[in-house]
């Protein structure tokens, strides 16, 4: 840091580039300790992100050379494949449900566990972040959601009198979708749920003391006008989060209800890009489908980052 | 004396606002909020409950209808029964349990190594490229999901690390997500630390290791428990073939695709698989919240 200051004069003096190359060298030792991760990180996230576009050119099954072909995925993709758009629009109705909504959802509970006392804020956190923890209890939901009438759900409903004949709730495609997201939902308290509570906590008490003597009245008010505004940072890292997790659906309903599903009726775009990348290996196509999600994932972020910017000093 | 009365009234208010340490808010309020969260939360919960319950089931209780919430004679039969099940593979369950075990530890391990050192000089050390590299992980932080599986397939497979255990070791160890916490919370430490070390003539290595990663205890117990939570739910199922190097998470899916007549075992393995990341995260939630408190985004 003090380098820098004293190496203005020079930086003029060598030119821009001399001077790089200098402040480099000067901060080796840099490099150094970064080396480890980046090496890692290039080669399991930018390279696999980066090299996508390239693939999605070419026609690769994993044994041959990859085959150029241009933009023919692209074409099959958005003209001959009709599976896809029954992805993206699936992968669009989870994505608003495990997006704004969980968003909107874990910020309410966040905010309500806030208004807790300390050992219950402990315990609901915990009762809220645990199904984000386990990817197993699917069984669970899989025994209640079970088709025939010892189906938990299936046999309550039976009972109650709601329903006179046990409903495939994993096969029927009128509710693998809704199943799905419930399900999604309910997993959906991950990272960003917790940055929201720390949030909450990090908000500076003196604040709420001032609002109350300016004539804030209630819990709305003091949400509205004070809690919301300060706390823009951690609503933008947990919204980068969900996106994350929204587009990306795909794995738990797999578990669930099986790829493909009955008629593609919960199939994601995450689903077809396994579908073909892992059993098919039409890897080409699939790297076209995930530069697609890529670019949708980014456009989302941006699009977040506009609308929460005016909350972030 | 009506304004008289109003006024001790509202000095009434304040007292027992006082006593309840909360400016606004009504103790009314307070209870429909519990009941309320008590109510989501059951939601939350109960299909955890049930299948810790349901794990503890002997068979006589398993199939009860309509089905029970307690366990009666509680037994660890389905436990036991979980290691004949797969005495069936071509390895004991103990070989599963030790690959998650084994991989679980070397990435923990590896991760809080490479992260704390790459975090600290994007933290606390200005040199060319940082600006980019910060920028590089916020945008990364948006495919740290399963989004770039299929293409990290591609890249595996030309290094030829499938079916070893290093597909399900390295890419778990380099995560943004963790460097960008460790990196929020690192940059909440003064430079004058740094400064002063600097002064005394440590070199960058020391720095980091005797000054600045003492100081930032939370954020380790963090991110060991993202790395934790992300290691012992590998699922390499699409990039492991040998049965020998298949992790509990395969073997859970697998012993659960035959379906309800083995749901004793089922549960059991699903509770296995459970109940690790909920006691590590138990433990160690004070320090969690602590450092997603400094998570917020500022750029």
């Amino acid at each position: 840091m003090a380098n820098q200051q004293n190496n203005q004069t020079p930086a003029i003096k060598m030119g821009y580039w001399h001077y790089t190359w200098h402040m480099m060298k000067v901060n080796k030792g840099c490099y150094g300790l970064l080396a480890p991760f980046m090496a890692l990180f290039l080669l399991c996230t930018i390279i696999p992100v980066v090299m996508s576009l390239p693939m999605s050119f070419t026609n690769f099954n994993m044994i041959q050379t990859p085959k150029w072909v241009g933009l023919s995925n692209f074409y099959t993709l958005f003209v001959n494949d009709s599976v896809f758009l029954i992805a993206v629009r699936n992968t669009l109705i989870f994505a608003v449900f495990t997006g704004p909504f969980a968003y909107m959802l874990s910020f309410l509970v966040a905010w309500l566990i806030n208004e807790m006392n300390p050992f219950l804020k402990t315990f609901f956190t915990f009762v809220f972040y645990a199904p984000s923890m386990t990817t197993s209890v699917y069984v669970t939901w899989q025994l209640i959601l079970s088709g025939d009438q010892y189906g938990y759900l299936n046999a309550i409903l039976l009972d109650l009198g709601f329903i006179s004949r046990p409903v495939q709730w994993l096969t029927d495609t009128t509710y693998i979708l809704g199943v799905c997201i419930i399900v999604q939902l309910w997993m959906s308290m991950g990272a960003g749920f917790l940055a929201m509570r720390a949030g909450f906590q990090n908000i500076d008490k003196t604040m709420y003391e001032a609002g109350a003597i300016e004539g804030i009245k209630n819990r709305w008010q003091e949400l509205f006008k004070i809690t919301i505004p300060s706390m823009g940072p951690s609503l933008l890292f947990a919204a980068v989060n969900q996106i994350a997790g929204s587009f990306t659906v795909g794995a738990v309903g797999q578990m669930l209800v099986g790829l493909p599903s009955t008629d593609y009726a919960a199939h994601t775009v995450m689903n077809h890009a396994t579908d073909y990348g892992s059993v098919r290996y039409e890897m080409g196509y699939a790297s076209a489908i995930c530069f697609v999600l890529f670019l949708v994932m980014l456009l989302a972020n941006k699009g977040v980052n506009s609308l929460l910017g005016k909350y972030i000093d | 004396m009506a304004k008289r009365r109003r006024k001790k009234k509202s000095i009434e208010q304040l007292k027992v606002r006082e006593k309840h340490k909360k400016i606004n808010g009504s103790v009314g309020g307070d209870v429909c909020i519990f009941l309320f969260l008590s109510i989501l939360g059951i939601f939350m919960v109960f299909p955890i409950y049930y299948s810790v319950v349901q794990s503890l089931k002997p068979v006589e209780e398993l199939f009860v209808f309509p089905p029970k919430l307690y366990v009666l004679n509680p037994t660890s039969k389905n436990f036991h029964d979980m290691f004949k099940v797969a005495a069936e593979y071509t390895v004991p369950l103990s070989r599963y349990i030790f690959n998650s075990v084994f991989t679980t530890i070397v990435i923990c391990v590896f991760n809080v190594f490479v992260t704390c050192m790459a975090a600290f000089v994007l933290a606390k050390c200005k040199f060319p490229g940082d600006k980019l590299l910060n920028k590089i992980i916020v945008i990364a932080l948006l495919f740290q999901s399963q989004a770039t599986w299929i293409m990290q397939f591609l890249v595996y497979s030309k290094i030829h690390i499938i079916d070893t255990y290093f597909v399900l070791i390295l890419p778990y160890i380099a995560t943004a997500m963790n460097l960008y916490l460790m990196r929020q919370s690192m940059s909440t430490i003064h430079d004058s630390m740094v400064e002063a070390a600097k002064v005394d003539g440590a070199g960058l290595f020391r720095i980091c290791w005797q000054i600045v990663v003492p100081n930032s205890k939370p954020a380790i117990m963090t991110i060991i428990i993202f790395a934790f939570q992300q290691a012992w739910n590998i699922n390499g199922g699409s990039v492991i073939y040998s049965e020998e190097y298949k992790t509990l998470p395969t073997i859970v899916q697998q012993i659960s695709m035959a379906g309800l007549a083995r749901q004793g075992v089922t549960f059991a393995s699903a509770v296995l698989l459970l109940i690790p990341p909920l006691v590590v995260f138990l433990i160690a939630q004070g320090n969690v919240m602590e450092t997603m408190a400094n998570s917020g985004m500022k750029d």
